[in-house]
């Protein structure tokens, strides 16, 4: 059985990004959640599933069915890192093609920035981490960059090329409106930035924002009764790997290659087919293994395909065209504005940064230090 | 740190202890032949129970490594510092230290030595062969 068409997506929203004092996780969540169902043309009273995933709070199903006023038949707090929303699109396309709901909402909301609450840059020192935990190893930072040494190494992959990722993606993000860093940005400026952990440089690495998002999913009958296209799941794939760096098996083969595999497969689509790609961008290394893991390029050939603005606005492979991690937002567990942005592309609805003619979209969402998986690949009929 | 203390545990204490002596201690499988790391009490390729200890001679090579500039505030005293993955000879990849400040790349030969690790332990640390 395949989830391809199991379910659409028929409405997405974030919440206030950047810094946002005046908020809390369950805050961010409800607005984003408002603003998602109104896209819609959905009321509260129909959603009968949730998903959320944050390291928030104790038992943050409970908590935040509990704030919007919902009981749901269906939920799901599948938790794998910034991936999570990801996993959350098939399991809720699974649980609609089984009859459990039929509008289920993905959430999140993280205020890390405002209330400066740093709790995924600990490292614990009991279980399997008691291993790592005595040398220092910034996580998850240190973690990419030994991936990156381990590229730069075996393939001859270069700071300038990753840098290049940088400029191109701030360079969507200055036609988003919403994008938190919006100035132009050079090769050099990034190579400038200061190093955190060699081989990459503060500018290499993410936004810390607060921020929030939803995700509304239907069944394909509550789908063809709403005013606005629906933007259909096409394929659905998943894989984990390693919890910590010194378990990953290939720090140049990300759990992305046997999710992207599955979702390609699933959908019946080639890589030559796929108009927009959204791809997790916690480090400009991560877009890279994911590239080649999910079969974009080959081994060896990831710097090459991101150098001079390759991925930027005109170049021929758009690539996280709401300015990413890197230059949008980061509250943290960044996927599920690789959704938001791939529906609005689909849609059409993206103004100065719309894409042409994009009818389907590919979103590959990272969790973990490598560590989990999923590609989504959406399409518009 | 220096007032935290690593849990014992019963994955870890023999491994501790071993470090306590100077001894690089990882687990055998005797089903598979799989050499294992991090300790654990089950065989991670093959799911055989409770695999035999063994010590390695320690030696190895760098597989990936990078040099922490940006510390966690525990350890910002001693940024920079670099931060290793080794492939052991037995055939276990780990995380360690570099011991002293030497330049080190991918691929150069290391041998362990112990140092004593933030918590106050003697933890595994590499040097360059
Ligand atoms: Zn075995």
């Amino acid at each position: 059985m395949s989830l391809k068409k199991a379910c659409a997506i028929a409405g997405v929203a974030e919440s206030r990004l950047g810094v946002v004092p005046d908020s809390t996780v369950l805050t961010l969540q409800a607005e984003a959640f408002a603003a998602a169902l109104a896209d819609a043309g959905l009321e509260k009273s129909d959603v009968d599933g949730i998903l959320v995933s944050g390291a928030w709070g104790r038992l943050p199903q409970l908590q935040i069915a509990e704030y919007l006023g919902v009981q749901p038949s269906y939920a799901d707090s599948t938790s794998v890192g910034g991936a999570s929303f990801e996993f959350h699109l098939g399991h809720a396309a699974a649980a609609i093609q089984a009859g459990l709901c039929k509008v289920a909402v993905i959430l999140y909301g993280s205020t890390q920035r405002s209330k400066q609450d740093k709790y995924i840059f600990q490292i614990r020192n009991d279980l399997g981490y008691q291993y790592e935990a005595p040398y220092g190893l910034p996580t998850p930072v240190g973690a990419y960059a030994l991936a990156a040494s381990r590229h730069f190494a075996e393939y001859g992959t270069t700071s300038e090329q990753l840098a290049d990722l940088a400029v191109s993606t701030r360079a969507w993000a200055g036609l988003n409106p919403k994008a938190y860093r919006r100035d132009p940005l050079t090769r050099d400026e990034v190579l400038d930035s200061g190093m955190i952990a060699s081989p990459l440089h503060r500018l290499d690495c993410c936004l810390f924002t607060d921020g929030g998002g939803a995700v509304v999913v239907v069944s394909p009958d509550v789908a063809r009764t709403l005013d606005k296209p629906p933007v259909w799941l096409l394929g659905q794939g998943e894989s984990l790997s390693h919890a910590q760096i010194s378990e990953m098996p290939d720090l140049t083969v990300t759990p992305a290659a046997k999710s992207g595999k599955r979702a390609f497969a699933m959908a019946g689509v080639t890589h030559d087919q796929i108009d927009v790609t959204e791809i997790y961008d916690s480090f400009t290394i991560t877009v890279l293994l994911t590239l080649e893991s999910l079969g974009f390029c080959k081994p060896g050939e990831g710097g090459a395909f991101l150098a001079n603005g390759r991925t930027g606005p005109g170049g021929e492979f758009p690539l996280n065209t709401n300015g990413g991690g890197l230059s949008y937002c980061h509250p943290g567990q960044y996927g599920i504005f690789l959704i938001i942005e791939a529906v609005r592309q689909l849609r059409g609805e993206c103004d100065a940064r719309q894409v042409a003619d994009a009818v389907i979209a590919l979103i590959s969402g990272t969790g973990g230090v490598l560590s989990s998986n999923s590609t989504c690949i959406l399409g518009v009929e | 740190m220096a007032n935290e203390t690593q849990p014992i545990d019963p994955d870890g204490d023999p491994y501790w202890a071993g470090a306590a002596e100077g001894e690089l201690r990882y687990r055998k499988c005797g089903a598979c032949e799989a050499s294992i790391f991090y300790p654990r009490a089950i065989c991670p390729a093959c799911g055989a129970p409770d695999p035999a200890w063994a010590v390695s001679k320690g030696a190895g090579s760098i597989y990936a490594c990078t040099t922490v500039h940006r510390a966690p505030p525990a350890f910002a005293d001693n940024a920079p510092y670099t931060v290793l993955l080794v492939d052991l000879d037995e055939g276990f990849r780990m995380m360690g230290g570099l011991a002293g400040d030497a330049n080190v790349a991918v691929g150069d030969r290391v041998t362990v030595t112990f140092r004593e690790g933030p918590d106050g332990r003697p933890a595994p640390y590499f040097t360059p062969a």
